[in-house]
């Protein structure tokens, strides 16, 4: 009987998150409106790259890509694909007026140098102090390295963009990340589909939850004790 | 090395086949690319019906697909491949010949990738970087604390054969490339023993403006004009 109790009032919980969650491009647009405006940024693959169609031209933000082109503008029509301009996500690209395109020497010593501001990044896990998990997991024969190591370590902070739960409800923002590391201590702000969470140096502070849900619930499904951010705002897309 | 063409003068090479045909089992060859765009697509052919074996391949990612470098894969020629990235659902060769123990594997970040070739063709034999301590890139690595921050030490990663793909060369071997195709393509010339360049265009000396030349003609041995400029073995 107790158990019963406990699993329908489990149940009912997961759906209040689910109902409450994010879209992927509502977080995009989130995550977009974080951006300050003359940033240089770097996008990684997924909901990251969609954020860049939410940041409005005249902001100024600069977008480089790792494998050498510092200026990426939007994806082209259909048919004016050029065959030798890509992101590093493989996909076409445009170059805006006043790009620039350089080799990945060059390109790595922006990122490392600390000439990029932003690395947006997707994460498999993140811990409470700011640990980012995003090339692999556990096992043989799994992702890999790409440019993430370097971006993590060397651009001026990490924007990491996760789903808040593993698709089997387990926890993603955790004391300590069970997978293999990407960097140690660089998540600045993370931003999920429940919440926003800031990264200070007394631990993780919950800026913001999807609307309808409360403070509560967010630290429900995650390890971390959080502060709360008063007033605690809604996240809205 | 035939006569005429160890001349500074003139470095074109007759085709893709000829222009690799010295290379040696057990050759370490730093392979140009990014995602499909300049990848040096018509000397990878000419390697598929090359007999060297044993070698070491040192590129961004393990191929995609069927053709290009996952045809060395299947034929067994690759000892060991030194990449950012290994097990992208498209590298399927790789990971099959991977799973039956037949290659080694050893991945490492792509600005440590980039910065340990960079250091071979400037002459420096290692240096720190601070990326990856805490993380498997710094297993087995020594590692130093400057300014509170800890960095690893990395070695210099030179070649014995650069495999590069430019847009334009000169008879001299000055390069350009073009868009994103540059990626790996000029750092690697820096840095193999020889440096054989596939291109699209060649002009005469003066036909590129010193001042717009990519990769000077210093570090290219060879150039060779692609058979099949349409050739894309990662779609």
């Amino acid at each position: 009987m107790l158990i019963a109790l406990f699993w329908e009032k489990t149940l009912n919980s997961d759906l209040k998150l689910k109902e409450a969650a994010l879209a992927p491009a509502d977080i995009a647009r989130r995550v977009a409106r974080e951006i300050p405006a003359g940033a240089v940024v770097n996008l990684g693959i997924g909901i990251p790259t969609l954020a860049a169609n939410y940041v409005e031209a005249e902001r100024g933000v600069m977008f480089m890509a790792e494998n050498g082109i510092l200026g990426a503008g939007p994806l082209p029509e259909p048919g004016e694909e050029d065959k030798d301009l890509i992101n590093a996500s493989r996909e076409p690209v445009t170059a805006i007026p006043g790009a620039s395109i350089f080799g990945h020497a060059d390109a790595f010593a922006m990122i490392r140098g600390g000439h990029v501001d932003i690395a947006v990044l997707g994460a498999l896990q993140v811990s409470a102090r700011g640990d980012l998990a995003n090339w692999t997991v556990p096992g043989a024969g799994k992702g890999g390295i790409g440019g993430a190591m370097d971006l993590a370590a060397g651009a001026g902070g990490v924007y990491a963009i996760m789903t808040h739960l593993m698709k089997d409800g387990g926890l993603k923002l955790l004391e300590e990340c069970s997978y293999p590391l990407t960097a140690s201590r660089v998540v600045k702000k993370l931003f999920t589909d429940i919440a926003f969470i800031e990264f200070a140096a007394e631990g993780p502070l919950l800026r913001e939850v999807a609307a309808g849900l409360t403070a509560e619930d967010v630290q429900r499904v995650s390890e971390p004790r959080l502060l709360i951010a008063k007033p605690l705002g809604t996240m809205t897309p | 090395m035939p006569e005429e063409h160890a001349s500074r003068q003139d470095k074109i090479w007759s085709g893709s086949a000829a222009a690799i045909a010295d290379i040696p089992d057990g050759a370490t060859i730093l392979l140009g690319g990014f995602g499909g765009v300049g990848v040096p697509e018509n000397i990878l052919v000419a390697m598929a019906d090359h007999p060297a074996k044993e070698l070491t391949v040192v590129t961004n990612h393990a191929g995609f697909g069927e053709r290009g470098l996952a045809v060395l894969f299947r034929q067994g020629k690759v000892r060991k491949l030194i990449c950012t990235y290994a097990f992208h659902r498209s590298a399927f060769v790789f990971r099959e010949v991977y799973m039956e123990g037949k290659i080694e594997l050893e991945q490492i970040p792509q600005g440590t990738m980039a910065e340990r070739i960079r250091a071979a063709g400037a002459g420096i034999p290692a240096f720190y970087t601070p990326t990856g301590p805490g993380t498997q890139a710094a297993e087995g690595k020594e590692s130093r604390t400057f300014e509170g921050r800890e960095a690893l030490l990395e070695y210099a990663l030179p070649g014995d054969v650069a495999i590069i793909k430019a847009h334009t060369a000169d008879r001299l071997g000055n390069l350009t490339y073009r868009g994103t195709a540059a990626n790996f393509n000029p750092v690697m010339a820096t840095a193999g023993k020889l440096t054989i360049a596939e291109v699209e265009v060649i002009v005469e000396p003066g036909g590129i403006a010193p001042e717009s030349v990519h990769t000077p003609s210093i570090y290219v041995d060879r150039v060779v004009l692609g058979e099949d400029l349409e050739l894309r073995s990662e779609t």
